[in-house]
């Protein structure tokens, strides 16, 4: 089932939440929306969800109409921030509730309804838990009951706001593995809200970076890591060093770095450069700046170094911890350091990705 | 520094139930013992007399009546005041809040001018043989204006802090609107209801400046209660009057025990929710 | 036209206005409108006359000295059941609403027994020189008990809630007991103690069958506004008993205002800026 957002736009007052977002799920497709909180990813969401409605565009599932269906007809499984489990029922008759609340004829049997429930709970690893109530089960737990309840429909389309925002790190980890396991092997087109971006790289076969109410873009984790479409998914996904690049006779220039092949004709006189702390090499043969060490953090197999580069600034640079010791990389250790790769940005939204020996 | 603080708290301790006992215990005690000074004769006497019986029928009758009435009024308007943004809304939040800073005699009044004699409907209403004023309906309208916003009241603060997610997740899992309010929203709101309710309930029948007003204080037929009390006392049939005035007690108290006992239940409802969030 | 998610929102819209207007709104034009069948000179008679002002100054002046007893007898009572444990304390804590639930006429005859000249605690009051009922000081006792659970109930949750780091803060900043209290605790509970107070002086202010028993309702000295209204309703003066009942509306909304400004300016620090 192929969902298709097309140019939605929606205001709250004078805030615009949405400004013409167009963009298509495809059947069984993993979706995170990405973005910096009030970026309008859950007010896109709860518009698939029929919570809320778009003043403009349109929302169609194969071909139907979509926001001409109720919420309560839609069949998507949603799963709240906050869970929003019934708290005076049971694990299982929050399960239970979606087929209960069915119009008589086309509500299954008693013994149909409990079988599909403990057959859920049995998927979510929740058996023998049927009986308590919410206040009585860890956050892990609950979310895994928020997520049976939404199954139980069998929803065209599950959508997930933030549902490992409330969890501890650990937990979080262990659920997101099996919660991706989950989804292939139903095969259901899902859409997952997060500021974790993660978390977006980690469950998502495509990921759509928002910001201010717009896609700024949508790519495989790969594409958007390595090769993001705006400054403002640079510096939202990953860490990132930014360079100011002048224009000098031989070309747009920091320090003494000149990237070569520029695409832009002399046309821009200055540009920004964002390189990827891993994409600095430490100690290569005639690098254009050199640096000191000013900080070592050791964070397990790679260690992040904060450079001091005369004429650029401050850097923050990845190296494997291993190296540490052996190409001593100590605290005021004279270092050279060379860009590998880089995406540069100038004017309104000229783009260059640049890599280092692709050129002459 | 210890013993000084211990001190200081003993005192406070005991000041402050001084405060209850000689404020609150005390004139509770005084209606009981007062009621029972001749005797459980001349208490039980009481109520075999017909005007007696009379008001206590009258009294049940208003709040069957004004006690329902304000509770779908408070659901609905908590449901509004609590799920919804709309212009205007903080000024019918203030209209809803109105009856409690209007005073009891003023609001009894009001219904006079609107339905007695000389009043807007007073002369269509007498021309149809309808009594109003000094009459049952008056009784109830003005109990039903005191009463409006309890309900209401006790059910907007829960609400809003409830939010409305679990009402939006029956939506999307497909429940219809009644299914939707009678098993989830009315299954949250329950015990603060039934507290609203009792509330409402014990105002209703303890009443007195808005009736006294509009009752015209009619033996047998427009006298409720606290009137019936009122009436006693100023004959100086004290026992009389704390007799009647001992069951209005009774109500007070169970009303107390009662919320006392479901505030366990609702506090424990209330913290599982605040886990929840 | 904006669908809303959440059903019923035109119903109970409209429901809830036209129940408000038939109510509220209507019951209190006719008094308006009625009011306004008294001239400007019937007015100022009514307004100027020695026993309206003698009425109004009791009403007004009276519900706020107990409201503001009940402030500090409030903050006392909340303080205790909040922060000590003693035995008793539930029954105590429960006991704090009866004058909710306790009819007005009966606290009326109840206070009255124990005040009067030979009641349980007139008859030691009284040689003492201290009158009590019948006199203007039972109008303020009956006050301070209808308005009791007011500033209790409201005080209670924030108390609860409040962070005791703080006070543990200021007394760790070398700060005494005393100074915890004024400069931290104080200030703190300021918009809580002027919403309790605000409440219980609306409920003071019109309140009626507690008071007119006790009073001995003597004019010009003990005699309360709302009593006035019902002598001139029993008179068949309509028009100065809804003049008379505008009036009181009148001031008792302009202070309840200045009380909700006062409360917004102390609790200007939780406000967004």
């Amino acid at each position: 089932m192929t969902l298709s957002i097309q140019s939605i736009g929606r205001r709250f007052g004078d805030t615009v939440a949405l400004a013409q977002v167009s963009l298509e799920v495809k059947p069984g497709e993993f979706v995170a929306l990405l973005g910096p909180s009030g970026s309008g990813k859950t007010t896109l969401l709860r518009i698939l969800a029929g919570l809320d409605y778009p003043d403009v565009g349109t929302v169609s599932l194969d071909g139907d109409d979509f926001l001409a269906t109720d919420a309560r007809k839609r069949r998507v499984g949603l799963v709240f921030q906050h869970y929003a489990l019934f708290r005076h029922m049971t694990v299982a008759e929050n399960i239970a509730f979606g087929l209960r609340v069915r119009p008589w004829r086309l509500r299954p049997k008693r013994a149909q309804i409990a079988s599909r429930v403990s057959e859920l709970l049995l998927r979510v690893r929740l058996d023998g838990f049927g009986n308590r109530y919410p206040a009585q089960l860890s956050g892990g737990q609950r979310q895994r009951v928020a997520l049976a309840r939404a199954l139980a429909v069998e929803p065209q389309l599950l959508l997930l706001d933030e549902p490992f925002g409330a969890l501890d790190a650990q937990v979080r980890t262990g659920l997101r593995r099996w919660l991706r396991e989950l989804q292939e092997e139903l095969g259901l087109s899902t859409v997952l809200v997060t500021h974790d971006q993660e978390e977006a790289l980690e469950l998502a076969d495509r990921v759509a970076v928002m910001n201010n109410g717009v896609i700024e873009q949508v790519g495989t984790p790969e594409e958007v890591y390595f090769e993001p479409a705006t400054p403002f998914v640079c510096e939202f996904i990953g860490r990132v060093n930014r360079v100011a690049m002048r224009r000098g006779t031989g070309g747009l220039s920091a320090a003494g770095w000149v990237p070569r092949d520029e695409p832009w004709h002399g046309h821009y006189p200055h540009a920004t450069a964002y390189i990827r702390p891993e994409h600095l090499e430490i100690g290569a043969q005639d690098a254009p700046w050199q640096g000191v060490v000013r900080h070592v953090y050791l964070a397990g197999s790679i260690a992040h170094l904060d450079l001091d580069v005369s004429g650029v600034g401050t850097l923050e640079a990845d190296v494997a911890s291993e190296d540490l010791a052996r190409r001593n990389l100590a605290v005021g250790a004279q270092v050279s350091v060379s860009p590998a790769r880089s995406v540069l940005f100038a004017g309104e939204n000229a783009r260059w990705s640049w890599q280092a020996g692709a050129g002459p | 520094m210890t013993t000084r603080a211990s001190v200081v708290r003993v005192l406070m301790i005991l000041t402050s139930v001084a405060v209850l006992t000689v404020f609150l215990l005390l004139p509770l005690a005084v209606v009981f013992s007062e009621a029972f000074k001749q005797g459980l004769h001349a208490f039980t006497r009481v109520f075999h007399q017909a005007e007696a019986r009379s008001a206590i029928w009258l009294t049940l009758l208003v709040a069957v009546i004004a006690v329902p009435v304000n509770m779908v009024f408070g659901v609905t308007a908590a449901w509004l005041m609590a799920r919804f943004e709309f212009r205007g809304k903080a000024l019918l939040g203030a209209f809803i809040d109105l009856p409690f800073s209007v005073s009891p005699v003023i609001s009894g009044m009001a219904f006079v001018l609107l339905f007695g004699a000389q009043g807007w409907f007073g002369p269509w209403l007498i021309e149809r043989n309808l009594g109003v004023i000094f009459a049952v309906p008056g009784l109830v309208l003005a109990t039903v204006f005191i009463t409006l916003p309890f309900i209401a009241r006790e059910l907007i603060p829960l609400m809003q802090a409830q939010g409305s997610e679990e009402e939006e997740a029956a939506r999307v899992l497909g429940a219809g609107s009644w299914q939707m309010f009678f098993r989830v929203t009315l299954p949250n709101i329950r015990w603060a209801l039934l507290y609203g309710v009792l509330l409402c309930n014990a105002r209703a029948m303890g009443e007195f400046g808005a009736v006294s007003v509009v009752s015209g204080h009619i033996r047998n037929l427009t006298t409720t209660m606290p009137l019936e009390v009122e009436m006693r006392y100023n004959e100086y049939d004290y026992v009389g009057a704390f007799a009647v005035a001992s069951l209005l007690a009774l109500l007070a108290v169970l009303t107390l025990a009662f919320k006392a006992l479901m505030e366990w239940r609702y506090r424990h409802e209330l913290a599982a929710g605040g886990i929840h969030r | 036209m904006k669908r809303r998610v959440l059903p019923g929102f035109g119903l109970s819209l409209g429901y809830v206005m036209a129940w408000l207007g038939l109510i509220v709104l209507l019951p209190l034009a006719a008094l308006v409108f009625k009011s306004s069948a008294l001239a400007p000179s019937g007015w100022w008679a009514l307004l100027s006359s020695p026993r309206t002002l003698a009425a109004l100054r009791l009403s007004f002046g009276g519900a706020m000295l107990a409201a503001a007893v009940n402030v500090l007898a409030g903050l006392l009572v909340a303080w205790v059941l909040v922060r000590h444990r003693f035995p008793g304390r539930r029954l105590f804590d429960a006991l704090v609403d009866l004058p909710f639930a306790l009819p007005t006429a009966v606290a009326g005859i109840a206070l009255t027994a124990i005040y009067a000249p030979e009641g349980w605690l007139g008859r030691y009051l009284v040689p003492m020189g201290i009158k009590v009922a019948y006199a203007p000081l039972g109008v303020v006792v009956a006050m301070v008990f209808v308005g009791f659970p007011f500033v209790v109930r409201t005080l209670q949750p924030v108390l609860e809630s409040m962070e005791r780091e703080v006070e543990e803060a200021a007394a760790s900043l070398g700060a005494t007991r005393w100074q915890v209290f004024f400069r931290v605790v104080l200030p703190l509970l300021l918009p809580t103690l002027l919403t309790g107070f605000g409440l219980a002086l609306a409920r003071a202010v019109g309140e009626y069958g507690s008071v007119i028993f006790i009073a001995g309702n003597i004019p010009r000295l003990s005699e309360i506004t709302p009593l006035l209204i019902v002598e001139k309703l029993e008179e068949f003066n309509y028009a100065g008993a809804a003049a008379l009942g505008v009036a009181m509306l009148v001031l008792s909304l302009l202070l309840l205002l200045l009380v909700s400004l006062v409360q917004r300016a102390s609790r200007r620090w939780e406000l967004p800026r």
